[in-house]
């Protein structure tokens, strides 16, 4: 048998809650009996610095990391960051972007700025239907909860993993999210989803 | 029970699963959650040493008890233990002792990429290496396993990537406690006088030998018959990265990295028509593979900087790429930063305006070096600021006078700046030095140390007196100041300067991170738009919370009164924590507090 091995990166800035939801797809993937591997860099990243997550999933995977390439889908919790990887990206990937600007310190300074047309430039590279962007903040804030931008992202995220029901990613966030915000993250992952 | 487990957490597990009962090291990624997640196991000791020396001592000390102990550390703490450790490889363990070095190829976060393989070599200690966190909960077993069975330290080493992966691993029950603590006397075997040492030395290639042949059995090394067209010889993280890219070859995957199984090495190279090795840093395996006289390819295709993943080795066997061929647009860059009310952006701007020499060192605080605080001309390994400062100064002479400066986190001076703050104190410089003590070993995520007043596991401490430490050692102008308190900070920093011998100023404010909760209450500043004048000055400090908006780009029309001024700071009101550093900064008294 074919060893089809998936592979999702998912990029953004220190604390937007990216290592949480890769470790969230970890356990869906798991609890559906795929092996999974997953890799990150700790370290530096908490100040500030770019976050990136490697999430591997098939019947045996190997390697954490994704070579250039081979990814399925690009996840990019900011903007422009989802710039910074489209090189690993594979020929027929997709590219998930949160709807959201985090100012690097040398825009903060006015030292450069902040790219344009970053999502017109994705579309005209990798086609209108290979490009989503959700309004991340937007849809959190309606779940009741803005700090959940990234179930919103995992709720996006599922609808392209056709294999997988909403109802197994949300047996995972009951189990992982502390009780009292589980409300507002299973509206935003359905937000998401639906975006 | 299947679980997802990082490599680190492995280790801890594993540890733990198989009665080690003693952990000690220092913090320092990629190793720092291996102990402190070992910590948290029922009915273990560990602890949080000064440094990665006395963490290797200690559980030296342990093993001589009779204990299984284990001391962790990144590689470069390896550097700071090499001296007990070459030593004990020839008392070896009674108990059993089992040192950790987490590699970190790439230099993700270090200030070098060395390849601690050459360790095992050097210092005759066995070497394990895992290439998953399964691998690694059963690898930390067998090196305990071998310490007992050959009376030897053993190393387990792994890669930024193999520590900080996460995999599927089966956790198993703790086997049962076994106390077989005691006091054996054994001078001839621990007393490393020339006399006893020479007969160790002996013991030590026996050893070695043994565990050699131990090796062609071992069945962590197995070969994995594919394609004979091309076997790969491989060890680790990149065995990953090579059967992704080929899974059809044939591997010879080591799991022991030192010593080498020959027999098999060479039995594997004799069945395949075209070897390689697949290696991460050095050529390690490479050059004893070559040294039988097997015909191997190696650091010829391969890179010897960075770490792999499957796209370098297919690139280094086929010499092409299979990825799409992509431009990527230049985009700002994105390098972490001093957090926004991070004290240390105080004491570095001041002393950037002070224009001083200032040797720095290994934490947060190292980032000040980058734009727009450019406060740091130096940072070479843990401790080394005070010496670097001190050596300046001595040379430069009356020319350096007033403008060398030492700069060392608190962590950093328990770990390696004690004695070289005695140096300065005894052959006395002119070098002021300067611990930026933040209460906490803040880089690595917040670990505790001799000054923080707690142990890794909670207990309570004496608290080190840096101030009391200081005057005994022999400083004679011993300071404290907020750095936060920017012209207290500039004042102080001036007057010692210009004082005759050496100074130690303690610039002391807690880490923003560990004040959280009260930076989320804090109220936050905003710039009144009508009062900044555009000067740019609050910018400079470099906080993430403050940027310009710039009037042309954000379609405004200029101000009426003052029509050449670009634009305007703004504060981001969810990043401000309130620490007033740039209020303070600003003359035109344009930054003030919310009000309400």
């Amino acid at each position: 048998m074919e060893n089809k091995v998936k592979s999702l990166l998912l990029a953004g800035v220190g604390g937007q809650g990216i290592l949480l939801a890769s470790d969230i797809i970890c356990r869906v993937m798991m609890d559906k009996g795929y092996d999974v591997k997953k890799s990150e860099v700790h370290g530096m990243a908490q100040r500030g610095g770019c976050v990136t997550s490697h999430v591997r999933y098939g019947n045996k995977v190997y390697s954490p990391l994704a070579g250039k390439g081979d990814i399925d889908m690009i996840v990019s919790f900011e903007k422009l960051e989802s710039l910074r990887y489209l090189d690993y990206l594979k020929s027929e990937g997709m590219v998930l972007v949160n709807d959201e600007e985090i100012y690097p310190p040398s825009v903060n300074l006015g030292d450069a700025d902040y790219p344009k047309d970053v999502y017109e430039s994705l579309r005209s590279q990798f086609g209108q239907e290979r490009v989503k962007v959700i309004p991340g903040p937007e849809l959190a804030a309606k779940s009741g909860n803005r700090r959940a931008v990234n179930t919103v992202m995992l709720g996006a995220i599922s609808r392209f993993i056709p294999e997988i029901s909403p109802e197994d990613w949300k047996k995972v966030l009951k189990e992982v999210l502390p009780e009292k915000i589980i409300k507002a993250n299973l509206i935003a992952f359905d937000l998401g989803r639906a975006a | 029970m299947k679980e997802l487990m990082s490599g680190n957490e492995a280790i801890a597990r594993g540890a733990w699963e198989c009665g080690v009962t003693f952990g000690s090291g220092y913090p320092g990624t990629p190793s720092t959650e291996i102990l402190e997640t070992f910590a948290q196991y029922k009915g273990v000791y560990a602890e949080w040493s000064p440094n990665e020396k006395v963490g290797l001592e200690v559980a030296i000390g342990a093993a001589f008890a009779g204990a299984r102990a284990m001391a962790v550390m990144k590689h470069v703490g390896v550097n700071v233990a090499a001296d007990p450790l070459f030593t004990v490889s020839y008392t070896g363990t009674n108990g059993a002792l089992v040192i950790i070095t987490a590699d970190d190829p790439s230099l993700h976060s270090s200030q070098n990429e060395q390849d601690n393989r050459n360790y095992a070599k050097f210092a005759k200690i066995p070497m394990l290496e895992p290439a998953d966190s399964q691998e690694a909960k059963d690898f930390v077993k067998i090196a305990f396993d071998l310490s007992e069975k050959f009376d030897t330290p053993v190393f387990l080493r792994t890669t930024t990537r193999v520590s900080h992966s996460k995999s599927v691993v089966r956790v198993d029950e703790p086997a049962e406690a076994v106390d077989r603590t005691e006091i054996r006397h054994l001078p001839l075997k621990y007393v490393m006088v020339p006399m006893n040492a020479r007969a160790r030395r002996i013991e030590v290639e026996k050893r070695t030998q043994a565990v050699r042949e131990w090796a062609e059995t071992f069945e962590g090394n197995r070969v994995e018959m594919g394609s004979t067209e091309v076997g790969i010889i491989t060890a680790g993280m990149p065995y990953n990265y090579a059967k992704d890219a080929f899974p059809g070859y044939s591997y010879l995957k080591l799991g022991l990295v030192h010593p080498l199984p020959e027999k098999m090495i060479r039995e594997f190279a004799s069945k395949v028509k075209k070897l390689y090795v697949v290696e991460e840093l050095d050529p390690f395996i490479e050059e004893q593979v070559k040294a039988m006289g097997i015909e191997v390819t190696g650091k010829a295709v391969f890179p010897y900087t960075n770490e792999f993943d499957p796209g370098v080795v297919e690139k280094g066997i086929t010499g092409k790429s299979s990825a799409p061929a992509i431009t990527l647009q230049t985009i700002p860059p994105r390098p972490p930063n001093l957090c926004p009310g991070c004290p240390h952006r105080g004491l570095f701007y001041s002393l950037n305006k002070l224009k001083t020499f200032v040797a720095g060192d290994i934490g947060c605080y190292t980032l000040s070096y980058m734009k727009p605080l450019s406060g740091m001309d130096s940072c070479i390994c843990m401790g080394a600021s005070i010496g670097i400062a001190h050596g300046m100064s001595k040379a430069l002479g009356p020319k350096g006078k007033g403008k060398v400066v030492g700069v060392i986190g608190d962590s950093t001076f328990i770990h390696s700046g004690i004695t070289t703050l005695l140096n300065v104190a005894y052959n006395r410089s002119d070098a002021v030095i300067i611990i930026a003590d933040n209460r906490t070993t803040a880089m690595t995520g917040m670990q505790e140390h001799p000054a923080t007043g707690y142990t890794l596991q909670g207990a309570k401490a004496k608290e080190l007196d840096f101030e009391a430490l200081g005057r005994v050692l022999g400083v004679e102008h011993v300071e404290v100041i907020d750095p936060l308190e920017f012209k207290n900070t500039t004042e102080v920093l001036k007057r010692e300067l210009q004082t005759e011998g050496p100074s130690l100023i303690i610039s002391r404010a807690p880490c923003v991170l560990l004040m959280s909760k009260k930076a989320a209450k804090a109220k936050h500043f905003i710039v009144d738009e009508d009062m900044c004048i555009g000067c740019k000055v609050c910018l400079s400090c470099g906080c993430p919370a403050i940027s310009w908006k710039d009037f042309e780009k954000a379609g405004l029309p200029p101000k009426a009164d003052r029509k050449k001024q670009k634009g305007i700071a703004v504060i981001d009101a969810t990043l401000c924590t309130g620490c007033t550093f740039c209020a303070q900064l600003c003359r035109q008294e344009a930054i003030t507090r919310e009000e309400g």
